[in-house]
């Protein structure tokens, strides 16, 4: 295969930087490979790095300071068959370090070379994530405070499938990048190498010492053996395929005239356990087979399980605008703790409104009409409490009928809860 | 009739499947959960892919690549994460990558309160990026609009090669309610346009007539180039003072030029009338209230309901203003669009009914606003 370096634009490193080596070399793998341009995204950060894109007649992304990574991943999602390589600094590796840390959970088939020069070389030599905390660089004496982290450490400790320390200057430089490249997940490359312009103006860093410093470290060189796994999108496209579309909404047409007239309102107050979401949402499917515009609106704990339970609803023949409730015709008082949420509602109640009392729940002084529901001897449970009390409401003839809400039951349940739901609201209405 | 009940955040999912999303990623967060559960259920049986990205920033840059690789994408979060997503906005709107962004607003400011309800990002939407330049945004006041504005947010998105915004709010995006699906408007649907082939491909390239580049996917036969650097036709770094001055201008005036072709708004008129409201989003509703109110009480008002609030549809505005003396802007904040209208017409009384505190604003606060003015 021909080259795919861009003819027009050179490299422009500095003289002697590792960088402008690893640019022929990658060169040389893509030819290895046999792979066209088109074949090929260069998805490059920001810093020297960054430049990398620009050198090759290839598809290329030139993204923010280290979210490489994140445009890579929408990228491979997008297109599985184009190999899509990842330049990206020690400086992009620091700012971006969740997305590294993902990138290994996740083992999506990228290859992501860390062109590791231990300083922000393009701003000035700042300190970066792995730079020795003896070196002499542009942040003063900041680098004597931080510890520099291991790339590949951290990698294989998050999950990555394949990850090699190397140096810039190694032989078979070309062969470990196709290596990397044909492998299938996600594959980091800790390539370490020379910044003339910067780093070494005043530290000592040569192809030699790099290698005497990566020969006095464990050698971590290819698939991680213990990280092993399926690439995720083959994975994901695994989990997926067959899936049914989820069905249209459901239409729920009018079959029933609403037994009042105008806008009602009803507040549920309840506690959480109570099922106060689900007997709100079953009132809303009551109203639709009426033809009623509905709405629903929530309120409840973050934590499950513990607190207060609020359902709002509106049910109107007429478009619903405002959604608030200040004056609600039926208030449920289901339960103390929804019941204290609302406490300074109840002063503004009229006189026609109705409260459905539980067993147990103190009323706060009020001119509405205070309705006891006797559900304890119904024997009726707490959580069966908000279904039942509808049952109550439709008996009085309130906002919906008793064949409005099997109606609304029908949509929402099925089978023996249904048969269980229906049995509740009839045994109530009686 | 028949009708279907579901809250604003289900709406806004059907509506971008509809549109032809088949990429989605996002983090979660309250109120704008719910649109992440439903993406994932709605997509990869369409063989699309729902993302739960690491963080905010990755889910908007997971959307962007996607963007580049030829699919429609949508990401959807609250403050909070719009604000992690600013740089990458910045890069969508300097490198054109069509994307549909939902906001389901909250209280604010920062982590505010997760469960309220707020329209108090709608200038942060607009002027969150940086180079300031501008940006589409949408304002659903209901359910319906969730669905069809987010049709037409993915329109935009491809036609204009921009971000695209849909800022909702918990109380629409939370609060379910009835939909007739059959009644809704939902237009035909656009896809981002391919070059005409024979010629050499430039990824910014604006052809005569046209004011968006022809786009064509990375990954595909022909090699193509994305840069977050200014850059000329050619995708690469230009210092070229006028070809920069060109490009940037372009990317102000190709949506500033053509916002009456999506200024979706609803007027409900009052010739009679020397008052005009304006609002926007759930508050709207409160206002339409106010209107039938006084309309019935033989007091009528216009009202103006903005869908389209950026770039802001001056001449709707201008149109549904005229002959009145006096104009109240109802915002749920303390004070962020009522900005634009002043400066629209300085020769008429502004007033401002606004409130910050997690409830809606009620008809009655309108109703005081508007007849004690």
């Amino acid at each position: 295969m021909d080259s795919l370096l861009n003819d027009t634009r050179p490299p422009v490193f500095c003289p002697g930087c590792s960088h402008e080596r690893i640019t022929h070399t990658l060169d040389k793998a893509f030819q290895n490979m046999g792979l066209a341009d088109h074949q090929i995204a260069m998805v490059s950060d920001i810093g020297c790095s960054g430049l990398f894109d620009t050198f090759f007649n290839t598809h290329a992304l030139h993204g923010l300071h280290g979210r490489a990574l994140t445009y890579a991943a929408g990228l491979k999602l997008g297109r599985p068959d184009l190999n899509v390589l990842v330049t990206m600094g020690d400086g992009g590796q620091g700012i971006g370090g969740a997305h590294l840390l993902a990138a290994c959970r996740r083992n999506l088939n990228l290859t992501l070379l860390v062109l590791n020069n231990f300083n922000f070389g393009m701003t000035g030599g700042q300190f970066s994530a792995t730079t020795p905390p003896d070196a002499q660089v542009g942040s003063g004496f900041l680098n004597l405070l931080e510890r520099p982290l291991d790339i590949c450490q951290t990698a294989q400790a998050a999950g990555a499938a394949y990850v090699t320390r190397c140096s810039a200057y190694r032989k078979d430089l070309e062969a470990e990048i196709q290596r990397a490249m044909e492998f299938e997940g996600f594959a980091v490359l800790d390539i370490w190498g020379v910044c003339p312009g910067r780093y070494t103006k005043r530290n000592r860093l040569t192809p030699k010492t790099i290698e005497a410093s990566l020969a006095k470290l464990p050698a971590i060189e290819g698939p991680v053996a213990e990280n092993i796994r399926k690439e995720y999108g083959r994975h994901y496209r695994e989990l997926t395929a067959g899936r049914k579309p989820v069905a249209d909404p459901l239409k729920i047409e009018t079959v029933f005239d609403p037994p009042q007239l105008g806008r009602r309102e009803a507040i549920l107050l309840g506690s959480a356990g109570q099922r106060i979401i689900t007997a709100g949402e079953v009132l809303c499917l009551a109203g639709l087979t009426a033809g009623l515009n509905t709405t629903q609106k929530n309120e409840y704990n973050i934590t499950v399980m513990r607190g207060h339970s609020i359902s709002e609803l509106i049910l109107s023949p007429e478009e619903i605008d405002y959604t608030g409730i200040k004056r609600p015709g039926v208030v449920l008082a289901l339960a103390q703790e929804g019941v204290d949420r609302r406490r300074e509602m109840f002063k503004h109640l009229d006189g026609d409104a109705l409260v459905l009392q539980a067993d147990g729940v103190q009323v706060p002084a009020c001119s509405a009409r205070i309705h006891p529901m006797d559900l304890k001897s119904h024997r009726i449970k707490k959580p069966d409490w908000a279904l039942a009390s509808l049952g109550v409401l439709a008996g009085f003839g309130k906002i919906i009928s008793p064949a409005m809400l099997a109606a609304g039951l029908k949509i929402r349940f099925k089978g023996s809860t249904l048969d269980t739901a229906l049995e509740l609201v009839k045994q109530i209405e009686s | 009739m028949s009708m279907s009940l579901m809250e604003g955040n289900e709406a806004i999912a059907r509506g971008a499947l509809a549109a032809g999303c088949r990429f989605f990623a996002g983090y979660p967060i309250t109120p704008a959960t719910t649109v992440l559960n439903y993406m994932l259920n709605l997509l990869p049986p369409v063989g699309g892919i729902c993302l739960q990205a690491e963080d905010e920033i990755a889910s908007i840059g997971a959307c962007l690549g996607a963007s580049m690789s030829g699919l429609k994408v949508m990401t959807a979060t609250s403050g909070p994460g719009i604000s992690l997503y600013s740089e990458q906005i910045s890069f969508a709107v300097g490198s054109e990558i069509p994307i549909v962004i939902v906001d389901v607003q909250r209280l604010g400011p920062s982590t505010g309160s997760a469960t309220r309800g707020a329209d108090g990002d709608v200038n942060f939407l607009r002027w969150g990026n940086s180079g300031g330049l501008p940006v589409i945004v949408l304002a659903p006041v209901n359910a319906a609009d969730c669905y069809t504005l987010t049709v037409q947010a993915f329109n935009l998105a491809e036609k204009f090669r921009c971000p695209v915004f849909i800022a909702s709010n918990k109380e629409i995006a939370m609060t379910r309610e009835s939909v007739d699906m059959d009644a809704l408007q939902i237009p035909a649907i656009v896809n981002r346009t391919a070059p005409s082939a024979g010629k050499p491909f430039l990824p910014f390239q604006v052809n005569e007539g046209q004011t968006v580049p022809d786009f064509l996917p990375i990954g595909g036969n022909v090699p193509v180039r994305q840069t977050s650097s200014t850059h000329g036709p050619n995708g690469y770094i230009t210092t070229d003072q006028d070809e920069i001055a060109r490009i940037l201008l372009r990317l102000k005036t190709k949506l500033e030029s053509a916002v009456e072709t999506f200024s979706f708004y609803e007027l409900l008129s009052a010739d009679e009338s020397d008052t005009l409201i304006i609002a926007y989003g759930v508050t709207a509703r409160a206002a339409k209230s106010v209107y039938r109110e006084l309309k019935s009480a033989g007091k009528p008002v216009r009202l103006l309901i903005l869908k389209t609030l950026w770039p802001v549809p001056e001449t709707v505005i201008r149109q549904a203003a005229e002959n009145v003396k006096r104009v109240v802007v109802v915002e749920m904040n303390l004070g962020q669009y009522v900005r634009e209208i002043e400066r629209l017409m300085g020769d008429k009384q502004i007033d401002f009914c606004g409130q910050m505190d997690g409830w809606l604003i009620s008809p009655d606060k309108i109703k005081e606003a508007v007849t004690n003015g």
